[in-house]
C-alpha cells in the first residue's frame, strides 16, 4: 500500500500556489483568445512554391493594413496560418488578399481553409463557452450532492476547480490557443475529472460503512489503494487514445488535445489530493454517511 | 449477475448484428431503404462554407416609421386632432398636440381596435408603445413589435436567400434560421464562396427614376453616384418601376453594339407604367438604380409599350448573369451582412479525414494491446466488446444520419479510451473479490453488482458534460458532443450485456480453475 497521505498537506500546498500562480497568470497575463472568441479572420495556405515562406508572407499581408497579423507555419513547410485582426470588418477582404497574393505568387499557392468571426458572433461565442463551462460545473455539484454527501461535493467541486483553472494557467503561460475546441475539451475534462473523483469517493463511502474504527485519513488513503489500479489503467488508455490523436490527428486536433492530456493528469491528481483531503479536513466520518442517510429516509 | 436466459442472448446477438449492418452501411451499397444509410460528414471534412447572415433590420425599421408617420398625421387629420412637429428621431417619432386633444390621443393608442393596432385582435399586444412628457408624445415599436417586424423580415429574407442559392446551383444547401434576425447557410462541397456571398450580399433594390435638374421635384431628390463611383446625377425619388414589377430577367448578348446586357420583362402594372412614363419623357435620362448606385441613365427615344426592355452598363457576362440572377430572385426586405464564415477546401477535408481515420486506427491498437497484456483472456473479451462496441457506435450515428465532424472523430477515439473503464472497474473489482472468495461464479458476480453504482456515476458526469456541449456548442464542436453522448450509451450496452455475456460463458467453463483473472 503507497502512503498517498503522507503527503496531503505537501500536495495541497503545491495546488494552492499552481491555483493561485495560475489567478495570477490569467488576471495579468490572460488567455490567448483566436479568433473565435477574439473575432478576426484565419486562413490556412499551402504553398507550392518555395518563394511563399513567413517572412515573405509576413511582408505582403503587412502591406495590407489589416491590423495585427501573425504568420506561422502550420504543421509541415509548406502550410502556413495567418490570422489578422480584420479591425474594420472589411467585406470583400479574401478577395482583396487573393488579388495581392496573385501578384507577387501567381498562383502558386490555396486557400485550404478561411475563417471570418465578426466581433458580434466572438463575443457570443465566448459569452457561450463561459456559461457552457460554468453550467456544468454547476450540474455536477448537483448531481454530487444529490449522491453523495455535501462534503464530498465540495471535495469534488474544488477538484474541478482546480483542474479548470490549472489547465487554463498553462494555456496562458504557453499563450496557447484558446478555441472552440478547447471549451469543449474543458468540459469532457470536467466530466473525465469528476468520474475519478466518484469512483474514489464511492469506495471511500463504502469503506466508512465497514470500517468503524478506522479515521478518515487512514481510510482514504485505504479507498485510493484499492481503486489505484483501475485509475491508472484508465488514465493510461485514455492517455493512449488522447496521444494518438496528438501525433496523428492532424494540426487542428492539436489544441484540443494538448488540453485533454493536461486535464486527464491534472484530473487524476486532484482526485487523489484534493478530492480526498477536503474530506479529510473536514473530519468526515461514519456518522456522516450514516446521518446523510437518516435524513434521506 | 452472470446467468443470461436464451432469449437474452438472442436479442443481444440481433441487436449487435442490427447495427453492425447499419454501420457498414456506409462501406457497402444496400438495396434496402433501410440500411441504406450514411454518415454525414461535416462541412470541416467533406469541404464547404458555412456562412452566418445577419439582417441589418434598421432600414426596415427606418421605412416602417416613415410610413408609420404619413398614417399618424392622416388619422387625426379625419379626427380633426392637430398634432404638430411630428418628426423621427433615434427611432423614435416625436410629436406634440394641444391640451385639449392629449386625452383623445392617448386614447386612440391604447384603444385594442384602433386602426393604430393592427396586432392587438391577433397577440393581444400592442404594435406600439406611447409615452407622454407633458403635451410632448413618444411612439416606438413595442417590444412584441419589434418581434413581429423581426420575423417577418426573416422569413422574406431567407426565401430570397433561397432562391439566390438555389440559382447558382450548389448540391444539398443548408439554409436554416437563427434567432430572429440571423440565416444560416451552409454548402456542401462549395470551397469558393466567393461568387454566393457577393449574391447574398446586395439587397437588389431597383428603380427607374427620371434624372431631373429641378430641385423643386414634388417628390424630392437625391444625388445618386454612378456604379463607377466617378460620376453623380441627380435623381427624383418619384419611382416609375421597381424590381416587384419585374416577371423575368436574362443575360443577353447585344450583337449590334456587340456588348452583354440584362433583358427583361415586366408584368401589366409595370409595362404600363413603363410605357406611360417612356411616352411622357422622351428625352429625358431614365436612371437604373441599384441599391443606391446608378447602373445606367439612357435617354428615353421612344414610348416602350411591349413590357419589356433592357440595361446595359458595361457588363461582362459573368456580370450580367449575376444581375439577371439577383433581379429573378427579387430584392430581399433588408441587407444582409456575413457576420461569419467558415470554408474548407475539400483537400483539407480529405486531409481531416485521413489524420482521423490513422489516429482512430493507432489510439484503438495501442489500447487493444495495452488491454491485452494487462488482463489476457479477459483483455480480449474487452477487445472484442471494444471493436463491437465502435461498429455499434458507428450504426447508431449512421440510423441517425448523424452529422460527423472532426472534433466527432476525436470523441470516438475518446471514447474507445474511455470505454475500457467499466470494464476494468469491473475487473478490478472481481480481483478483489477474489480475495476473500474462492467460489469464482460468486467472486465475479459481485464484482458485477459492486461496480455497478461507481460505473453509473461516472458515465452519468460525463453524459452531463456531453449534453452541455451538445446544447452549447457550436458546429464542429457539436459533432463531439454527439459522438460523445452516442458513445457512453454504446458502451454501457456492449459492457453489460456484450462482455459480461462473454465473461459468463468463460467463468462458467472454467469455474473450478484457480487464479482465473
Amino acid at each position: 500500500m503507497i502512503a498517498f497521505n503522507k503527503f496531503y498537506n505537501h500536495f495541497n500546498l503545491l495546488s494552492s500556489v499552481l491555483i493561485l500562480v495560475s489567478l495570477l497568470l490569467l488576471i495579468f497575463k490572460g488567455l490567448n483568445f483566436g479568433i473565435d472568441f477574439k473575432g478576426g479572420t484565419l486562413i490556412e495556405l499551402r504553398a507550392s512554391d518555395s518563394k511563399i515562406n513567413v517572412s515573405s508572407l509576413r511582408d505582403r499581408f503587412n502591406q495590407m493594413e489589416l491590423g495585427d497579423v501573425s504568420v506561422k507555419k502550420f504543421g509541415n513547410d509548406t502550410d502556413f496560418l495567418v490570422k489578422f485582426e480584420n479591425k474594420d470588418n472589411k467585406k470583400n477582404i479574401i478577395e482583396e488578399i487573393k488579388a495581392n497574393l496573385d501578384k507577387s505568387f501567381g498562383n502558386n499557392y490555396d486557400f485550404r481553409r478561411v475563417e471570418n468571426v465578426g466581433p458580434k458572433v466572438s463575443a457570443e461565442l465566448l459569452k457561450s463557452g463561459v456559461i457552457a463551462i460554468s453550467l456544468s460545473l454547476a450540474l455536477m455539484l448537483i448531481y454530487i450532492w444529490i449522491r453523495f454527501e455535501w462534503q464530498f461535493s465540495l471535495g469534488a467541486i474544488l477538484a474541478l476547480f482546480h483542474d479548470v483553472i490549472v489547465t487554463l494557467g498553462i494555456f496562458s503561460l504557453f499563450s496557447l490557443e484558446i478555441n472552440l475546441s478547447i471549451i469543449a475539451a474543458v468540459l469532457t475534462i470536467v466530466g473525465y475529472s469528476m468520474n475519478d473523483t466518484v469512483v474514489i469517493f464511492d469506495r471511500v463511502r463504502e469503506n466508512l460503512r465497514k470500517y468503524s474504527d478506522i479515521k478518515i485519513f487512514e481510510l482514504t488513503n485505504i479507498s485510493i489503494n484499492e481503486t489505484l489500479s483501475r485509475t491508472i489503467i484508465t488514465s493510461a488508455t485514455t492517455l493512449l487514445a488522447l496521444l494518438a490523436i496528438y501525433f496523428f490527428g492532424g494540426e487542428i486536433l492539436k489544441g484540443f488535445s494538448l488540453a485533454m492530456i493536461l486535464g486527464v493528469f491534472f484530473g487524476t491528481y486532484s482526485s487523489i489530493y484534493i478530492a480526498n483531503t477536503v474530506l479529510v479536513r473536514l473530519r468526515v466520518s461514519q456518522k456522516t454517511v450514516l446521518r446523510e442517510e437518516e435524513d434521506k429516509k | 449477475m452472470l446467468y443470461f436466459s436464451k432469449l437474452r442472448i438472442l436479442f443481444i446477438t440481433l441487436f449487435s448484428v442490427l447495427f453492425i449492418l447499419i454501420a457498414s452501411s456506409n462501406l457497402f451499397k444496400f438495396d434496402d431503404n433501410f440500411f441504406d444509410k450514411k454518415i454525414n460528414l461535416g462541412l470541416d471534412l467533406q469541404g464547404g462554407s458555412y456562412l452566418l447572415l445577419e439582417i441589418d433590420n434598421e432600414p426596415v425599421i427606418e421605412q416602417k416609421l416613415q410610413n408609420l408617420t404619413t398614417t399618424i398625421r392622416n388619422y387625426f387629420k379625419e379626427k380633426n386632432i392637430k398634432i404638430n412637429n411630428i418628426k423621427i428621431d433615434n427611432q423614435n417619432i416625436f410629436f406634440n398636440v394641444t391640451d385639449n386633444d392629449k386625452q383623445s390621443v392617448l386614447d386612440v393608442f391604447q384603444d385594442e381596435n384602433s386602426d393604430l393596432n393592427p396586432y392587438y385582435p391577433r397577440f393581444k399586444s400592442h404594435q406600439l408603445e406611447i409615452e407622454d412628457t407633458g403635451l410632448n408624445f413618444k411612439v416606438n415599436f413595442s417590444r412584441q413589435g419589434l418581434i413581429r417586424l423581426k420575423t417577418s423580415s426573416q422569413d422574406q429574407a431567407i426565401e430570397i436567400v433561397r432562391r439566390r442559392v438555389d440559382e447558382v446551383g450548389t448540391n444539398e444547401p443548408n439554409i436554416l434560421k437563427r434567432g430572429n434576425n440571423r440565416i444560416l447557410v451552409e454548402l456542401p462541397g462549395l470551397d469558393d464562396p466567393m461568387r454566393i456571398k457577393s449574391l447574398l450580399g446586395k439587397t437588389a433594390n431597383l428603380t427607374f427614376r427620371f434624372v431631373t435638374n429641378d430641385d423643386n421635384d414634388r417628390f424630392g431628390v437625391e444625388k445618386l453616384k454612378f456604379e463607377n463611383g466617378l460620376e453623380e446625377a441627380t435623381v427624383s425619388k418619384r419611382i416609375i418601376i421597381s424590381g416587384e414589377n419585374l416577371l423575368d430577367a436574362q443575360p443577353k448578348m447585344d450583337t449590334q453594339a456587340n456588348q452583354t446586357i440584362v433583358s427583361f420583362t415586366l408584368d401589366r402594372v409595370g409595362a404600363k407604367r413603363f410605357g406611360k412614363a417612356t411616352s411622357t419623357g422622351i428625352g429625358k435620362q431614365l436612371a437604373i438604380v441599384l441599391d443606391g448606385k446608378i447602373i445606367s441613365a439612357p435617354v428615353v427615344r421612344d414610348t416602350i409599350a411591349s413590357g419589356s426592355g433592357q440595361i446595359s452598363g458595361g457588363f461582362t457576362f459573368q456580370t450580367a448573369t449575376d444581375l439577371a440572377l439577383l433581379l429573378r430572385s427579387g430584392a430581399l426586405p433588408a441587407p444582409l451582412e456575413i457576420i461569419e464564415e467558415r470554408t474548407v477546401g475539400p483537400d483539407l477535408g480529405q486531409d481531416s479525414i485521413n489524420a482521423g481515420m490513422i489516429a482512430l486506427a493507432i489510439g484503438f491498437m495501442l489500447v487493444i494491446i495495452f488491454m491485452f497484456v494487462k488482463y489476457k483472456i479477459f483483455g480480449l473479451i474487452t477487445n472484442v466488446t471494444l471493436i463491437v462496441n465502435l461498429f455499434i457506435l458507428l450504426g447508431v450515428l449512421t440510423l441517425f444520419e448523424a452529422t460527423l465532424t472532426l472534433p466527432g472523430i476525436a470523441g470516438i477515439i475518446l471514447t474507445v479510451g474511455m470505454a475500457v473503464d467499466a470494464n476494468v472497474l469491473i475487473f478490478e473489482r472481481i480481483k478483489e473479490e477474489l480475495k476473500d472468495e474462492t467460489n469464482n461464479i460468486l467472486a465475479f458476480d459481485g464484482g458485477y453488482t459492486k461496480s455497478r453504482t461507481a460505473i453509473l456515476d461516472a458515465n452519468i458526469t460525463t453524459l452531463l458534460a456531453a449534453i452541455i456541449l451538445f446544447f452549447m456548442g457550436s458546429g464542429p464542436v457539436k459533432g463531439f458532443a454527439v459522438t460523445l453522448g452516442v458513445g457512453i450509451f454504446t458502451t454501457l450496452f456492449s459492457v453489460y450485456f456484450i462482455a459480461r455475456l462473454f465473461t459468463s460463458i468463460y467463468v462458467s467453463r472454467n469455474k473450478d480453475k484457480e487464479k482465473l483473472i
